[in-house]
């Protein structure tokens, strides 16, 4: 049947206009049957682009699912219930993050595809993870056509534009949480904006007008004298093991540390991410973390969580695991990894602690460090280069 | 010395002979001598169709250095020269006659210069490569050192005692001897635990253990004593050596190729001793491959440096391996990229086939499109060289001539990349990058 078609959607045929998007579903469905050139390797590894990327996406699942629970579970305790029954709250929470994930696929892949159109090109698939990424990252409350303006926003200014996948200078995910973040601030932040407090999709009882609940970050950060008290929906005070199981009010995928452990278990084991890159990560969290405890301070109220509890809260460890590791934005030398990923470790808490303006740092400090990591790089590269002259040098001298 | 290599990666491809098969004579009825296998080499014909030639005679010469000479593999009659777009020198085909005496070369007091000389009219200069830019050696030119690989450590390459033995022990010595005293530097030999000859009399033994590229000359080069800019080593394999070493002992060239016919397309992987360049459709057949409705991909070499051939062509040059695998072109594969079938290859654990002990019968395709360079440290783990692969090929894409310098383009040879270009998940054709990289910077520097 594809091969019947194709001949339509090839230079000249009637749907020529829609040649890369019959590509793109054709090696979506079959394996391309192009082969090696005469002159090159006749065998290729197996692995290719599509499945590096919907590796991350499967990596993304234990978050995503776990979003769809806590959001659920964040909703019912906002209503006051007692018990939380399993699948009315995954059901909910699938109901209110669908037209969130349809949007941003829809915006993003119409973007894609047309520019892979214009420029006569393969479809590509790194959408497939921003895609999935970007509703995770937000606030579930966020407006749809907010969502729909960031995407295009991203995919068009911190992607095409710089040639497509592969090509981007900082991690696009981000930039459409960035672009949000500035742009709508009150959509983003404060306490009235992540916890699912209306119908989900005509689903679910709303919640009474009025209500807020903050996120632990968003506590902390407006904390004023007094003991530091992180309290939930319900008002029950937090421990350390809520936020490491994410039964806490945050952005969709990002509050459970022990479902992203999983996700990061699942990318090293594949190979799709660099352990220097989360361990540096953690490493620089963990260290400017201290330093800030060591220093503690009310006027700066985050600095009185130990350290380990940095890594616990707000979009720190996603960051680490998912959004730092990006291969196209991070740093690509094995040196440049780890001071790239200790960098942004040591920026994520150093916003976060001392700048109290906002609650967290992850998503600045990554978008920094993706814009300095070409120049951690080129250090590195530097190294090899001195090593290189360092060798005929010494030869000149002996001769 | 012995260096032990951490990178790199052994293919678990179907279809080596196996260790205790013997090798078959099998009498050329034709060979052929392909210019194109030698870099750099730009060829003048020295003979005629009906010309007829003993083995080791001249059949073209270098236009630089006109003592630089390609020779024929056996005695016979020059049946074509065949020539491509703008008269470009393809190949000269010669078909064997009885009775023709084989090229004699003199072989007493050598002088530097006649020993150059010697090496250059009999071929064999042309059997070794220069780096920088592995191309056929400059015959005016001193070598640093020069470097001699005795690993074979390429997919389905056969084993060391299949090409040297106790019996060439002598020749190698009086090929080292020969080399040493072209160089004010030192012939290395690099070996793994395979070799059983000892101490070569005149070489500098270095022992290495590791995977592919172990058995690449310019990893070896890059962990021994790496080329710098101005510097030029030699390089050859130690079949070479023991060739340059019966030249001397017996004046005449050996035209014999031992060569091995393998890959998963292959029904009896076999050995079998012939001539260089010689027409593979009669080795096909010895070892079993028909037609079967598959389309084959007959490569001249390995699977990763190799020559795609037709089934009627001839041997390219190194002579030693003949590998046969399903070209693919001819399958469907329904969602290939969200397979988890334990018959698919590859370095990533997100393959079942990973973690089995069993070889595969991989095809030629790509196995997925063409893309930017996404995942980072691919290259890096399949290179035990100090280069940084990545920067390399950016700076040769954007012809970066001081960059490409900088980052060690002059230590490399497309084969470096071969590893990397088969795991590469962008599926970027990197040895293709790095060969017009280096004739970039011949033609510019």
């Amino acid at each position: 049947m594809i091969d019947s078609a194709r001949p339509a959607f090839e230079p000249g045929g009637r749907l020529s206009a829609f040649g890369s998007v019959f590509d793109g579903f054709e090696t979506f469905l079959f394996t391309p049957r192009t082969v090696s050139g005469p002159a090159s390797v006749h065998v290729h590894d197996a692995n290719d682009s599509k499945r590096t990327m919907i590796i991350v996406v499967l990596a993304l699942m234990p978050c995503f699912l776990f979003g769809m629970y806590n959001t659920g579970y964040q909703h019912w305790l906002a209503l006051g219930a007692e018990e939380m029954p399993l699948w009315p709250l995954m059901l909910y929470g699938f109901l209110a993050i669908l037209p969130k994930v349809a949007v941003s696929y829809f915006v993003g892949l119409g973007i894609e595809f047309a520019f892979a159109q214009w420029r006569k090109e393969e479809i590509q698939e790194g959408f497939l993870v921003t895609g999935i990424l970007i509703p995770m990252i937000c606030p579930v409350e966020i407006p749809l056509w907010m969502l729909a303006v960031a995407t295009a926003f991203a995919v068009v200014f911190a992607k095409e534009v710089f040639g497509g996948t592969g090509y981007n200078i900082v991690n696009v995910a981000l930039v459409a949480r960035a672009f949000l973040f500035f742009a709508y601030p009150g959509h983003m932040s404060g306490d009235k904006v992540f916890v699912a407090t209306g119908k989900a999709l005509g689903y679910g009882t709303p919640v009474a007008d009025g209500f807020t609940c903050a996120t632990p970050l968003g506590q902390i950060a407006t904390h004023s004298g007094g003991d530091l008290m992180l309290t939930g929906v319900d008002g029950h005070v937090f421990t350390a093991w809520d936020a490491f199981l994410g039964l806490i009010p945050g952005s969709f995928g990002e509050t459970s540390v022990l479902c992203i452990l999983i996700g990061a278990a699942v990318l090293l084991f594949t190979g799709m991410a660099s352990w220097r890159i989360m361990a540096g990560v953690f490493a620089g969290g963990l260290c400017m973390g201290w330093i800030a405890n060591v220093f503690a301070s009310p006027v700066y109220p985050a600095s009185l969580l130990p350290a380990w509890e940095q890594l616990l809260y707000g979009g720190f460890a996603f960051a680490a695991v998912f959004m730092a590791t990006d291969p196209v934005t991070a740093a690509r030398t094995n040196t440049g990894k780890w001071i790239y990923g200790v960098l942004i470790g040591v920026m994520a808490v150093i916003i976060r602690v001392y700048n109290n303006g906002y609650p967290e740092g992850a998503m600045l400090a990554v978008l920094l460090m993706n814009v300095f990591s070409s120049l951690i790089d080129w250090c590195v590269v530097q190294a090899n280069i001195r090593r290189r002259m360092r060798r005929l040098t010494a030869k000149t001298s002996e001769s | 010395m012995k260096i032990k290599l951490t990178k790199g990666y052994d293919l678990p491809i179907a279809g080596a002979v196996a260790a205790d098969a013997g090798t078959r004579d099998i009498k050329a009825a034709a060979v052929a001598v392909a210019p194109g296998d030698f870099p750099g080499f730009v060829p003048k014909p020295d003979v005629a169709p009906g010309d007829v030639v003993g083995a080791g005679a001249p059949l073209m010469h270098d236009k630089t250095y006109p003592g630089l000479k390609l020779v024929s593999p056996l005695g016979g009659r020059v049946t074509a020269v065949v020539r491509g777009e703008r008269r470009k020198l393809l190949q000269v085909v010669v078909e064997a006659e009885d009775g023709i005496e084989p090229q004699r070369f003199d072989t007493r007091q050598l002088t530097r210069e006649k020993a150059v000389a010697l090496l250059a009219g009999s071929g064999l200069l042309a059997m070794m490569r220069r780096r920088p830019y592995d191309i056929v050696p400059d015959p005016c030119e001193v070598p640093r050192d020069i470097f001699v690989t005795a690993i074979y450590s390429a997919p389905l390459e056969l084993p060391l005692a299949a090409r040297v033995g106790e019996a060439d022990v002598e020749l190698l010595e009086l090929g080292t001897a020969l080399l040493a005293s072209l160089t004010p530097g030192k012939v290395y030999i690099s070996h793994d635990k395979t070799w059983t000859l000892g101490r070569v009399k005149g070489a500098e033994m270095v022992e290495f253990r590791g995977k592919h590229p172990v058995g690449n000359v310019g990893v070896q080069i890059s962990n021994i004593k790496p080329v710098n800019k101005g510097e030029s080593v030699w390089t050859l394999d130690v079949e070479t050596l023991r060739r340059v070493g019966y030249l001397m002992k017996h004046g005449v060239v050996d035209t014999s190729a031992v060569v091995g016919i393998v890959g998963p397309a292959v029904e009896e992987p076999c050995v079998v001793r012939t001539s260089a360049g010689a027409a593979v459709a009669p080795l096909l057949a010895a070892a079993g491959v028909v037609a079967d409705g598959h389309h084959h991909r007959v490569v001249s070499g390995n699977v990763l440096v190799g020559t795609a051939i037709d089934a009627d062509g001839y041997l390219h040059y190194p002579y030693r391996l003949l590998t046969v695998l399903d070209n693919g072109d001819d399958i469907d594969e329904f969602m290939g990229w969200a397979s988890l079938s334990p018959s698919k290859m590859s370095v990533y654990r997100s393959f079942p086939g990973h973690f089995l002990k069993r070889l595969f019968r991989p095809d030629a395709r790509l196995l997925g499109g063409r893309r930017a360079m996404i995942l980072s440290g691919e290259y890096d783990a399949m290179m035990p060289m100090d280069i940084l692969p990545e920067y390399l090929l950016k700076a040769i894409i954007a012809r970066d001539i001081d960059k490409m310098e900088q980052l060690g383009i002059y230590e490399v040879a497309p084969e470096d990349f071969a590893l990397a270009e088969y795991a590469d998940t962008s599926k970027i054709p990197l040895q293709h990058i790095v060969r017009e990289g280096i004739e970039f910077m011949r033609k510019e520097v």
